[in-house]
């Protein structure tokens, strides 16, 4: 789905990714996890098309897309959920997703985006309870769930999430974390990125580690989490299995 | 059959990605946390950041014997020594062996590795494996044992025991599948025949067979002796033991778990990287070991690689079968004389037996070689004359042969030692 070989991105002289390689297999939930300023969101930006690269190569289904605009990544089928949910405040629920679907009326599918509008309130009911209220009145786990649905409307085959649970209360980020299983479950691929390390690895299949803008590991969920220098860093415990 | 099909048959592209993944993670977290590599790489005037290919590993300096001995016991873990959970050494066939640590997921994936190895060799949880391999530092019989129990197949921890007792147990227990070293697995079924023990009478179908080079003329003599399907395998302490690579039932070349390691074949004098096909020392990287982490180590084993795609359906790489080390490569007489170049000689001659041994003496400046063969009928001069032809023709130089009775050369329980060297001192 996502191949992406030593990206190198800097802002001005400050190297913030070097030589990043990851893929993401089709079907699967990759999380990223690292300290903050390690990377993790400028990696996101920059595979959505919102920051420029300065080497290396992405292959998203196999093409090689990196330099290309924000737009064209969505119309592609690439959809950032971006950190801080960014929904649009002063408009209501209903508008906020139909936005998301936007890429889609451009290609006449105006009749899907319907379509598309139902499946997201199956998946969200309680957006659809809140369906003309305006976003900006929406708890956060509301306005997280208005963003998901936002990018899930443009029906994308790779839909990456910065930091979904930041701010939330526990039971609300449980109930996110599920519905991004149910995401991928329905066959859509997942790149996740949290600070949340051990709710990240109990839903993704594989991870990386992102410090100082590098990987420094890579491996399953079961390994990540049984590493003591992931224990000591991000799980904020050892744990003797 | 593979243990883990998503990895042993991936697809090439798939398999050079998470190499390339893997290798720069190795490298960051060699890079930030061996002060050795640090340094390494620093006089070589290589960042990990000007990382880009593959083939950029070229450009990295090697890691030799001597750069594990020179940080004996621990200086070039990558982990605190409480990560560790356990620790061997390499088996010293050549000098002072040095310590291999494994953290938790170290020991995880090393069992995986060994299963690969014995799935691909036949073996399934349905068998009962017998480790003759001694249990302790080495890690040939920990590696199997663990392999086997991950597999869910029956272990029988033998270790080291006279030959009589290996064959006994192997008898009464009804084993399966034998795992030691090939010259021990001969030195097992001799006991066997001597017993009165008919190879057909056990339960014996697969051996696997490893940490020494053997001939396929020895794997032949193996299988009819022990009726049974025997495989090679291939792995060295310093990178985590077995597990790096293993035959499949196609028998034609070992395949190398490239998801966790990455070799590379050189040029044993000018280090630089020889064509797939090409023989040359085996380089190794590793891509997953947390505790030890090992950049382009230099095996001293000498093989070829090969890229084609194998009948079996792993799309693996291979390593042809071991030749020799580059350590064992003698020169005699100026001639590059490998011990398993004897061997294979010896076991396609009538009356001899593969247990020999070579020893080398300077006499005015001069080397001399001699062999010693067992052979049944020690006294037979037209077979020594026949055994010194073979031999002269098969090495390229002249060496003398002497015909000693069957049993009388010190017979393994490990690794076979063929050598005598007199040169030196």
């Amino acid at each position: 789905m996502l191949r992406v070989r030593n990206l190198d991105v800097a802002y001005g002289p400050v190297a913030a990714l070097r030589r990043v390689s990851l893929h993401v297999n089709q079907g699967e939930i990759a999380t990223l996890i690292g300290a903050n300023g390690a990377g993790k969101t400028t990696l996101l930006r920059c595979l959505a098309g919102l920051t420029p690269a300065r080497g290396g190569e992405v292959l998203f289904r196999g093409d090689p897309v990196l330099g290309f605009r924000p737009e064209r990544m969505v119309a592609l089928g690439c959809s950032l959920v971006p950190e801080g949910r960014q929904v649009f405040a002063a408009l209501p629920v209903r508008e906020n997703l139909l936005i998301g679907g936007s890429v889609r009326v451009r290609r006449g599918l105006r009749r899907e985006v319907d379509l598309d509008l139902e499946r997201i309130y199956r998946l969200f009911p309680r957006l659809q309870e809140r369906e003309r209220q305006l976003a900006g009145t929406l708890s956060g786990g509301e306005q997280q769930m208005l963003a998901i649905g936002r990018a899930l409307m443009a029906r994308p085959a790779l839909v990456m999430l910065d930091e979904p649970s930041m701010g939330l209360a526990p039971l609300v980020v449980k109930d996110i974390l599920a519905t991004v299983v149910r995401i991928a479950a329905g066959g859509t691929t997942v790149l996740l990125v949290e600070q949340n390390a051990r709710s990240a690895l109990r839903v993704a299949r594989r991870g990386y580690v992102l410090e100082n803008g590098r990987v420094v590991l890579e491996g399953t969920s079961d390994e990540l989490l049984a590493n003591r220098e992931v224990q000591r860093a991000y799980l904020g415990s050892e744990v003797i299995p | 059959m593979s243990w883990q099909p998503e990895r042993e048959e991936m697809d090439r592209t798939e398999i050079e990605q998470l190499q390339l993944e893997r290798l720069e993670a190795t490298l960051n977290r060699v890079q930030r946390s061996v002060p050795f590599y640090r340094k390494r790489f620093e006089e070589a005037g290589f960042d990990a950041d000007g990382f880009r290919s593959l083939s950029d590993l070229r450009r990295l300096p090697f890691t030799t014997k001597q750069d594990l001995r020179d940080n004996h016991p621990y200086g070039l873990f990558a982990v605190p020594l409480r990560d560790v959970v356990r620790v061997h050494a390499s088996s010293g066939t050549t000098g002072l062996a040095t310590a291999v640590g494994y953290t938790r997921n170290d020991l995880n994936s090393w069992s995986d590795l060994v299963a690969r190895v014995l799935v691909a060799g036949g073996v399934g949880k349905d068998d009962v494996v017998q480790v003759a391999f001694d249990y302790g530092l080495f890690t040939g019989a920990f590696g199997f044992h663990q392999g086997a129990e991950r597999l869910g197949a029956s272990v029988i921890p033998v270790s080291s025991a006279s030959a009589m007792r290996q064959v006994g147990i192997m008898k009464d227990y009804r084993t399966t599948a034998l795992v030691c070293t090939p010259s021990h697995a001969m030195t097992l079924a001799d006991a066997a025949l001597d017993a009165g023990i008919a190879p057909g009478s056990l339960s014996l179908r697969f051996g696997l067979f490893g940490a020494e080079p053997w001939s396929e003329s020895m794997r032949a003599e193996l299988q009819a002796k022990l009726k049974i399907a025997a495989t090679d395998n291939y792995g060295l302490s310093e990178v985590g033991g077995p597990g790096l690579a293993g035959e499949c039932m196609d028998r034609r070349g070992l395949h190398v778990a490239e998801d966790h390691f990455l070799v590379e074949v050189v040029d044993p004098e000018t280090l630089q990287p020889v064509p797939d096909g090409t023989a040359g020392e085996l380089v190794v990287t590793t891509l997953t070991r947390e505790a030890l982490p090992v950049v382009r180590f230099r095996t001293r084993d000498l093989a070829s690689l090969t890229r084609v795609p194998c009948a079996c359906g792993r799309t693996l790489a291979r390593i042809g079968r071991v030749k020799g080390r580059t350590d064992d490569l003698l020169i005699v007489k100026g001639a590059r004389v490998f011990p398993s170049e004897i061997e294979a000689v010896l076991l396609e001659v009538d009356g001899t037996d593969p247990h020999y041994e070579i020893v080398l003496d300077r006499r005015d400046g001069r080397d001399e070689a001699l062999v010693r063969v067992e052979a049944s009928a020690p006294g037979d001069e037209a077979l020594r004359g026949v055994v010194a032809r073979r031999l002269a023709s098969a090495l390229g130089v002249p060496v003398a042969v002497e015909l000693v009775p069957p049993r009388s050369l010190a017979r393994s329980e490990g690794k076979a030692r063929r050598v005598v060297d007199r040169r030196r001192g």
